[in-house]
């Protein structure tokens, strides 16, 4: 057999990957969508990774309080803190990286798992009794990370706001109500829509690059650890991008 | 009687590696086929073709008078319907209980909704292979032997027409090997199907096979009852009996 060119395996994989990705969109819609599996994967990813986001988010917004607040006091700029971490939280550091430690913890359970259930023939044992892995397994956990990784960055969000208040206050005095009311009236939807729709396709990202490493790593045993480690490289890589892609997007609407 | 499984000179290669170079096999109805051969020799590349996990290269594989290669996604998945496939390792679904293994083909391949029903089919196959006490438990609290027999329900459940084994007996003692292989003969009494085995087992082959084929270097080299292969004037094939 001719060795491929290192552009030509690129192109195959990228071939491949659109080739999965338009089978998760077909079985998204066909009979027998399976509900009972969307909910229990709903809940492994989004409950079981509200303690990580919770916490994340919390010191997130202690850690940026404590670090501009001497900066912001020398141009006599403090009163400004609310507003400045609720936008940069809301806008951008929130969801980046809610986005990266999901895919830390989530893309990486879902890339092992998968890769296993290839590895121990559990994927040919479905397809052979006539029931529809793409369906039960790939459809389930990429609609429940587009759907709970938003949960779960609005969620942090909440508990950066909450942290960066705590912060604030012991160290100027602020009041609840003063902080949350600064928070919360400098937002518009031109902060929040971006920032939810960027979250969604974060989710989707996450989700389907677990599912197609998973489904792709299948030589043995050690085959498990790489489908996990290259679905967080992989999956880590594509938020940036997207990051990136929906910022200029953004902006090139919003403010132009 | 009806041919339910018909190859003609099927080949499937791997890049450069051939596998399979040129196989022809009949089954028919009822039939147990045995396909003996050393570790390589394509067995198990047979029957995930007959399953439709691989596609050939060359020739013709019809499964109930359909080629598979040319048959539409669902209409791989009907056929499939009628096949039941024991792997190797059993494969049984490893985050779900016994029971929800059993019931993951009956809602999904035969659309059963009826609970009472539900149940009654998980206990007549768990009983069929005497693990009547084991439905609540998970795939990890079973032994190796008890595996192949869940596997082997979970085959059963939704009662296939022909069962194809990949090397059932392999990792499990002599006593659970035989015990395996007589169950294996009893569905197939008890529920008319027919079954390819492929195993390097030889007191398994002995007890379940109608036919044994050996197969070596990707082409059927003997064919026969098991006593006719066994005492085959040809060392080669007798070596596979001793």
């Amino acid at each position: 057999m001719q060795k491929q060119l290192p552009f030509t395996k690129s192109l195959v994989a990228v071939a491949d990957q659109a080739y999965f990705f338009q089978s998760f969109f077909r079985n998204i819609f066909k009979k027998g969508f399976e509900w009972d599996e969307l909910f229990r994967q709903s809940y492994i990813i989004g409950y079981k990774s509200i303690g990580i986001t919770t916490l994340t988010g919390f010191i997130l917004g202690i850690v940026m309080t404590l670090q501009s607040l001497p900066t912001l006091k020398e141009f006599g700029a403090a009163s400004y803190i609310p507003s400045m971490v609720s936008v940069s939280i809301i806008r951008e550091i929130g969801p980046v990286i809610i986005a990266l430690i999901c895919a830390g913890k989530i893309a990486s359970s879902i890339g092992a798992e998968l890769s296993s259930m290839n590895v121990t023939e559990q994927i040919d044992a479905m397809k052979v009794s006539g029931a529809n892995p793409i369906q039960f397994l790939v459809v389930t956990r990429i609609l429940a990370c587009a759907v709970m990784i938003p949960l779960l960055t609005i969620f942090a969000d909440a508990m950066a706001l909450v942290g960066g208040y705590i912060a604030a206050a012991m160290n100027g005095g602020i009041t609840m109500t003063l902080y949350f009311h600064k928070a919360l009236t400098i937002l518009d939807y031109t902060d929040v829509v971006p920032a939810f729709i960027k979250t969604i396709l974060f989710g989707i990202s996450i989700g389907f690059i677990g599912c197609f490493k998973g489904f792709t790593y299948n030589n043995g045993t050690a085959s498990v650890g790489l489908a996990a480690n290259s679905a967080v490289v992989t999956s880590s890589i594509w938020i940036i991008i997207i990051d990136g892609i929906v910022v200029q997007l953004t902006n090139s609407i919003l403010y132009t | 009687m009806e041919v339910v499984i018909e190859i003609k000179n099927l080949k499937k290669s791997f890049g450069d590696i051939g596998i399979l170079k040129g196989i022809n096999l009949t089954v028919k109805k009822g039939e147990n086929v045995v396909i003996l051969g050393k570790s390589g020799s394509g067995k198990s590349v047979t029957i995930k073709c007959i399953a439709g996990l691989l596609t050939q290269d060359e020739g013709s594989l019809k499964v109930f008078g359909e080629e598979i290669k040319d048959l539409k996604e669902d209409e791989l998945k009907a056929l499939r319907c009628r096949i039941g496939f024991l792997f190797q390792s059993a494969a049984l679904y490893d985050s779900m209980t016994v029971r929800d293994n059993l019931i993951f083909p009956l809602k999904r391949v035969l659309k059963i909704k009826d609970n009472a029903l539900i149940e009654s089919r998980c206990i007549e196959v768990l009983e069929a292979v005497g693990l009547a006490d084991a439905i609540d438990k998970m795939p990890s609290d079973l032994s190796g032997g008890m595996r192949k027999r869940m596997g082997l329900a979970r085959t059963l459940i939704v009662k296939p027409e022909i069962i194809l084994y990949d090397e059932p007996t392999t990792g499990l003692d002599t006593i659970t090997s035989k015990e395996i292989s007589n169950l294996m003969l009893q569905i197939q009494k008890k529920y008319q199907a027919t079954s390819v085995i492929i195993t390097h087992d030889i007191p398994c082959s002995s007890i379940t096979a109608d036919r044994v084929l050996i197969i070596d270097d990707g082409v059927f080299i003997a064919e026969g009852t098991h006593e006719e292969l066994e005492n085959s004037q040809d060392d080669y094939i007798r070596s596979f009996f001793k």
